[in-house]
């Protein structure tokens, strides 16, 4: 985990000197906002991880010596096939086009993207997945 | 209906065996993880499977790379004489438009991270699946109706958008482009936007959290290192590009003037905007692909890859520089700051520059094999060679002034995009197919698909470098004040013709490899990562063993114990690996 906190935190970092450099340079604004938030889209799980990297036991992954057989046991629950993602993109779809042909279609999509949220969660339930 | 997937047992590394007889066959795998899914039409709805969703998304991909490599077959016969009267100015404006639109949102970008990413990464960590497979099927669901609400533009009275792929302010506002084709080309950049940005969270999240035991992070192939650092750019990229379709969508429609000088808007501000997304978009097309040439390489050199840390290294910096040069596509507006943004765009030379000599170090000495996928990666060198170099000189202020909008420009990233997008592209098409469905594609058809396009690429490019330099603009219909550039004109569009002829024997490979199949087995081309130790295609949680992985080639490793990677070890890593590695190698 410390190295993927730590490429996280050199991205936020890097962002931090460039905004800087650029502000003091051009005084602009829109791009010096722009670095300014990716500064934070670096820091923020970066700092997130860093923290987990220090709280959390070491894991199999992190370590070069570990083996196939200590990480027996099952690794995750994975859906192995839903309509609910699709149904919802259908839903976004037409929610996307009711802003070019009108309104009439909004409720076609929230339709859609409804039945899917609520198909979706008493799907993820009864498969013991969230 | 949900399925647990099972850590993979080990395979003893001591096993004997020639390349390509290791890795269990698809009948156990089969034993264990018998998958009694939806078939057919219902499978590709409703499947979470990366495997399936890859393949949906090469496969959406390809055909809207075809369509919109038809439109710019259209564009060129237009230009093949001064008072070309193929198109009418207004159809011509909409085919250039769609045609970059479809190739960068639609093709580039998807093929990659959408395909072979999401097909490759997972197998290349040991990881069974996405880490969330639902919101991988939701990714591409929003992908394809993304590319259906763009295509449809064409359908709609006013025509397709027809602002050019930058949709630039004020020509893309409401009194300049109306009608429902501009509406929908934003639209579908909302969908295609948030489908890339789900993918890029769960690319991310696949690499940080479900590596195989003892894939550490320095052991990662390279493909899966780019993705990750092209996953990240998404994020930096494409939350940006939405909040400025949101804002152009509101002049357009709520009276909002955020781009319009009347309502004390600012025009410029637009450009400031795409462009933070533009050019990092050209990396999140590049670094996939230059990860794909990555893997391809050292197989068909039968060596290791030349600085393996050097790469991960120049790929960060290329993507951290990448968002500090916006404004080079903006020199000629005169209020960006030249030095700046000229400064850092020469810098990006410096990490290409590395990852080139780490390729040509790679092959160096190497037992190299010519075999299709080894040409379409050098193939993609010289492209790229030749669009990287062009780049360099479009980043000085002096250079761009003079050719800025003109077919240097078009040229330049043409060799660029289609460097990467297409030879880079193709190569991974051809290594891996094996892969995904178990068969392989003849090497002589192959060849000639190669050779065709790398000819016609080079014919139909280089006029343009010459035309640019001579002043003709891009985007224009017609040229009847200056037919001396007829020729050179011909010779671009006669080389277009043969890049387009040449995916006719990609097509009749695809149909000779279906009818008469020639079985490939888990690991044809003796290859390195993760990938080629399962069976192809892998079976349903992609792997039933798993080899002890001790380097970045843990097949490699597990097939020739006599030729193990020799692992130059960071300080503070684990010593018993070095002891064990050591004595494996002497």
């Amino acid at each position: 985990m410390k190295v993927e906190a730590r490429l996280l935190i050199i991205i936020g970092v890097f962002f931090a000197i460039i905004a800087g450099a650029y502000w003091f340079t051009s005084y602009e604004t829109a791009g010096t906002l722009m670095l300014i938030g990716s500064t934070g889209l670096g820091l923020l799980p970066g700092a997130y991880y860093l923290w987990w990297s220090r709280h959390m036991k070491p894991r199999l992954e992190d370590d070069p010596d570990a083996t196939i057989e200590e990480g027996a046991g099952e690794v995750d629950a994975f859906p192995s096939s839903s309509i609910w993602p699709f149904i919802l993109g259908v839903g976004a779809f037409f929610a996307a086009l009711s802003f070019v042909f009108g309104v009439w279609m909004a409720p076609i999509a929230a339709g859609f993207i409804l039945s899917a949220a609520i198909g979706g969660t008493v799907e993820s339930r009864r498969g013991g997945t969230v | 209906m949900t399925t647990t997937a099972d850590r993979p047992e080990v395979l003893a590394p001591e096993a004997p065996g020639g390349p390509g007889h290791h890795a269990p066959e698809g009948d156990h795998a089969h034993e264990i993880h018998e998958h009694h899914g939806p078939t057919g039409i219902l499978k590709w709805l409703t499947s979470t499977d990366h495997k399936v969703i890859g393949q949906s998304y090469m496969i959406t991909a390809l055909v809207v790379f075809f369509i919109s490599g038809f439109m710019a077959l259209l564009i060129r016969t237009q230009l093949m004489s001064p008072n070309g009267s193929l198109l009418s100015p207004q159809v011509y404006n909409e085919l250039f438009t769609m045609h970059g639109s479809v190739m960068l949102y639609l093709f580039a970008g998807p093929f990659a991270f959408g395909g072979l990413a999401n097909y490759i990464v997972p197998l290349q960590i040991g990881a069974p699946d996405m880490a969330f497979p639902r919101l991988n099927a939701l990714s591409y669901w929003l992908f394809l109706g993304g590319s259906i609400t763009m295509l449809s533009g064409f359908f709609v009275s006013g025509g397709a958008a027809s602002f050019a792929w930058v949709a630039y302010a004020p020509l893309s506002n409401a009194t300049n482009s109306p009608g429902a084709g501009a509406d929908l080309w934003l639209m579908s950049l909302g969908l295609t936007g948030f489908s890339a940005i789900f993918t890029a969270v769960n690319l991310i999240a696949t690499i940080f959290y479900l590596r195989a035991p003892g894939m550490t992070m320095f052991r990662m192939p390279i493909f899966t290192w780019n993705m990750l650092v092209t996953g990240i750019l998404i994020l930096i990229a494409f939350p940006v590009l939405f909040s400025a379709v949101v804002m152009l969508f509101c002049d357009r429609h709520f009276g909002t003037h955020i781009f319009t000088v009347q309502g004390g808007g600012v025009p410029v501000l637009w450009q400031h905007l795409f462009w933070f997304f533009g050019h990092p978009e050209v990396y999140i097309l590049a670094l996939p692909y230059f990860g794909v040439v990555t893997e391809i390489i050292p197989v068909f050199s039968r060596k290791p890859l030349f600085g393996y840390r050097g790469m991960v290294v120049a790929t960060m910096s290329i993507a951290a520089l990448s968002t500090g040069v916006w404004a080079h596509h903006m020199f000629t507006t005169g209020v960006v700051l030249l030095p700046f943004f000229s400064l850092l765009s020469l810098l990006i030379a410096v990490p290409t520059g590395i990852k080139f000599f780490n390729w040509i170090g790679t092959m160096w000495r190497g037992q190299i094999a010519f075999r299709v996928p080894m040409l379409f990666s050098v193939g993609f060198l010289f492209a790229f060679l030749m669009g990287g170099v062009t780049g360099v000189l479009l980043a000085s202020p002096p250079v761009d002034f003079q050719t800025h909008d003109t077919y240097f420009v078009v040229a330049h990233f043409h060799q660029v995009l289609i460097g990467t997008t297409v030879f880079a592209g193709f190569a991974g098409f051809y290594y891996w197919y094996p892969k995904m469905y178990g068969r392989m594609l003849r090497e002589s058809l192959g060849k000639l698909h190669f050779w065709l396009l790398f000819i016609g690429f080079w014919l139909a490019f280089i006029p343009q470098y010459l035309l640019g330099l001579d002043g003709m603009p891009r985007r224009i219909v017609n040229y009847p004040q200056s037919p001396s550039w007829q020729t050179l004109n011909i010779v671009s569009t006669v080389g277009a013709y043969i890049i387009g002829f040449s995916f006719l024997f990609f097509f009749i490979n695809l149909f000779v490899s279906w009818q008469k199949p020639v079985r490939a087995g888990a690991n044809p081309w003796d290859g390195h990562a993760l990938e080629w130790f399962t069976s192809s295609p892998p079976p349903h949680h992609n792997y039933t063993h798993l080899p002890l992985i001790r380097s970045e080639r843990p097949t490699w490793d597990y097939n020739h114990p006599e030729h193990r990677t020799i692992v130059h070890a960071p300080r503070g890593s684990g010593a018993g690996r070095d002891r064990e590695l050591e004595g494996a190698n002497r």
